[in-house]
């Protein structure tokens, strides 16, 4: 059988995420990184594409794990649904997690699954005093089941709730009081989100609460527009991050110091290189301040 | 004004919704399009979901007519755990019913050996049994020996060439289907699963070891089946997939 | 057939079948094993490229979408004996 049971040896060898470029783990990567994953030093991979009892999925990650630190980002928990969290599923990732022993744990801020049906997307919620309660309700019980602090990731906001009372930011800072948790500051669902409803990037970064951000995501995502013609932008995973993010992601740099960056590129995926030069990219930004 | 995850969710998966009030632009205007945002997303993602684990069943009937069909299969079936590697098991049953394929009769099976090969991926590691270990026992405890399968391996039972028909629409190499039934084990030597049609016999006799039955007792029932069951050359495709992994003695039942 | 006679049929067919298989190969170091073709992780965070239409677009499958018939089927009817069609209405149903 696949050794997955928990009782057994982790397979990690890493214990923290560095404050190094990463890249959101794709299989048909396999043999480019193994063989020379520079400037790449961590991995990230999608807690549910693991969740199998074996095969080839965990024979990779097992030997993935043994060479550079993994960070788990969970897709699917619902950690923004009005229900309770699926029992089953925390089960499997509590049980991913013992096996793994993973550096980190993050999941975001949004909701996926109503009453048993998963709808594979992360969806905004309302801000409010009774949503607050319940997200942080729900990062309790993630950081009490895995027995780990968590990292709670900001969205990508395509519309706004008439009933939101809090600010997104306000929001976060609430959950990550109430809790201890961390937080995945997500540098391009900023810029998302600051141009969808209109507001300034510059102020959402300074209003953010720096000091708990453990990571930094960065993706490409693409336009298209609403009802008016406004700039809409979308949350593609599907090329290469724009300028414009690059520029906010040296930015907040500056502000927090080098922190673990991870490069997301989920659909239209490349070839290793293109891949890795976006790495090379935010290795720049991060050599830069550590010279 | 405020908008229930349980409006949001019936308002993704019907576009004949409106929009839910209470969602709105920078303006404050309704959202509109906004929210079609999260409509294209539900059903994108778990078409190409769709498209991950039924590629022949895509090809058959063509990407243009899968995905329509994924949009209708997707409203009617949600996944019911967010991993999507279990996705799509209800896919046999709804193209049973869909009257589009109505015709077209063989399409559940293969979509059955779609769905094996996906569970036999991600299936448990299980290391094929020592050939000495079977050589070992006595010829009179062999009868009631139970064979034991790795937890990759399954077996799907067509009275279409289920395999033959996955074969053709996967390797372009492979021959053109001929009208029979076939039974089809899907097994999976190291990480890579395999689909066999299985000689006359094979399905009754694999059926009958996964339900239980000694070695004796499935020999009896795949030669009641089929006048020239060959066990060894079922064993022999059992031993060279590495499908058996362990044995037990038993009493027959 | 006695149950001894039985026994050692099969404990021949048993005999034959491994020694048919006894040039299965060792398995491969476990490193090697991991270099294939893996399936895609169907789980992402992305979302739908572009577009807003395609979770929009109203599927009515007794309507337009679905008169057409699947790719590769154009020319077929539905087979006149049912499930156990001949070989010759089977082909028809394959994309070429």
């Amino acid at each position: 059988m696949h050794d997955t049971s928990p009782a057994k040896t982790s397979p990690a060898k890493f214990r923290t995420v560095p404050n190094r470029p990463g890249v959101g783990y794709k299989p048909q990567h396999f043999t480019a990184i193994m063989e020379d994953a520079s400037p790449v030093e961590w991995l990230e991979i999608h807690a549910e594409n693991y969740m199998g009892d074996g095969g080839r999925p965990l024979a990779q990650l097992r030997h993935l794990a043994e060479k550079f630190p993994i960070s788990v980002h969970g897709v699917g928990l619902s950690i923004g649904g009005k229900d309770p969290l699926d029992p089953e599923h925390l089960k499997r990732l509590k049980h991913l997690c013992d096996w793994l022993n993973p550096a980190s744990f993050s999941e975001h801020l949004a909701w996926s699954t109503h009453e048993g049906h998963y709808l594979n997307d992360l969806i905004a919620l309302p801000y409010t005093e009774e949503t607050v309660t319940n997200v942080a309700d729900h990062v309790a019980q993630v950081q009490d089941v895995l027995g780990r602090k968590m990292l709670l990731e900001n969205p990508s906001s395509y519309l706004a709730f008439a009933e939101s009372t809090l600010s997104e930011v306000d929001f976060l800072a609430e959950v990550v009081k109430r809790t201890g948790c961390g937080l995945l500051l997500d540098i391009n669902n900023v810029f998302i989100s600051v141009t969808n409803q209109k507001t300034d990037a510059i102020a959402y970064i300074d209003s953010f609460p720096l000091e708990y951000v453990g990571e930094f995501h960065l993706g490409g995502h693409d336009e298209d527009e609403d009802d008016d013609g406004a700039l809409l932008l979308i949350d593609s995973h599907g090329r290469e991050v724009v300028d414009p993010v690059w520029a906010l992601f040296d930015y907040t740099l500056n502000k927090t110091g080098p922190r673990p960056t991870l490069i997301e590129w989920d659909a239209n995926v490349p070839d290793w290189p293109e891949l890795a030069a976006e790495a090379a990219r935010a290795a720049q930004i991060l050599d830069k301040l550590t010279v | 004004m405020t908008v229930t995850q349980n409006e949001f969710t019936k308002a993704i998966l019907d576009a004949d919704l409106p929009v839910p009030d209470g969602l709105c632009n920078p303006e404050g205007a309704p959202a509109g399009k906004r929210f079609s945002v999260y409509r294209n997303n539900v059903a994108v993602s778990l078409s190409e979901a769709l498209e991950v684990t039924f590629p022949v069943i895509r090809k058959l009937v063509g990407n243009e007519f899968f995905t329509a069909m994924a949009g209708v299969f997707l409203r009617q079936h949600q996944p019911t755990s967010p991993m999507l590697m279990l996705y799509g098991a209800d896919m046999p049953a709804f193209l049973d019913s869909f009257p589009p394929v109505a015709h077209l009769g063989y399409l559940p099976d293969v979509a059955r050996v779609e769905l094996a090969l996906c569970r036999s991926y991600h299936a448990a590691d299980a290391p094929a049994i020592d050939p000495e270990t079977l050589q070992s026992i006595a010829p009179d405890a062999l009868l009631s020996s139970r064979l034991h399968l790795a937890p990759s391996v399954h077996l799907v039972r067509s009275d279409w060439p289920a395999a033959a028909l996955f074969h053709a629409n996967s390797d372009p190499d492979a021959p053109k289907p001929k009208m029979q039934a076939e039974d089809v084990l899907i097994t999976r030597p190291e990480y890579d699963p395999e689909v066999t049609a299985l000689p006359p016999g094979g399905g009754a006799f694999i059926a009958a070891l996964m339900d239980g039955a000694t070695l004796g007792e499935a020999d009896k029932t795949a030669t009641i089946a089929t006048g020239d069951f060959d066990l060894t050359e079922v064993l022999g495709l059992l031993l060279s997939k590495a499908a058996i992994i362990n044995t037990t003695e038993g009493t027959p039942k | 057939m006695s149950y001894h006679v039985k026994s050692f049929a099969v404990a021949g067919a048993l005999a034959a079948a491994l020694t048919a298989t006894s040039t299965v190969p060792a398995a491969a170091a476990a490193k090697e094993k991991c270099y294939g073709i893996s399936l895609a992780g169907a789980n992402d965070c992305k979302a739908g490229a572009g577009t807003t239409c395609a979770g929009s677009s109203v599927v009515d499958y007794q309507g337009n979408a679905f008169t057409m018939v699947p790719a590769g089927t154009c020319t077929t009817t539905e087979l006149p004996e049912g499930r156990m069609g001949s070989l010759e209405e089977l082909e028809r149903d394959l994309p070429a």
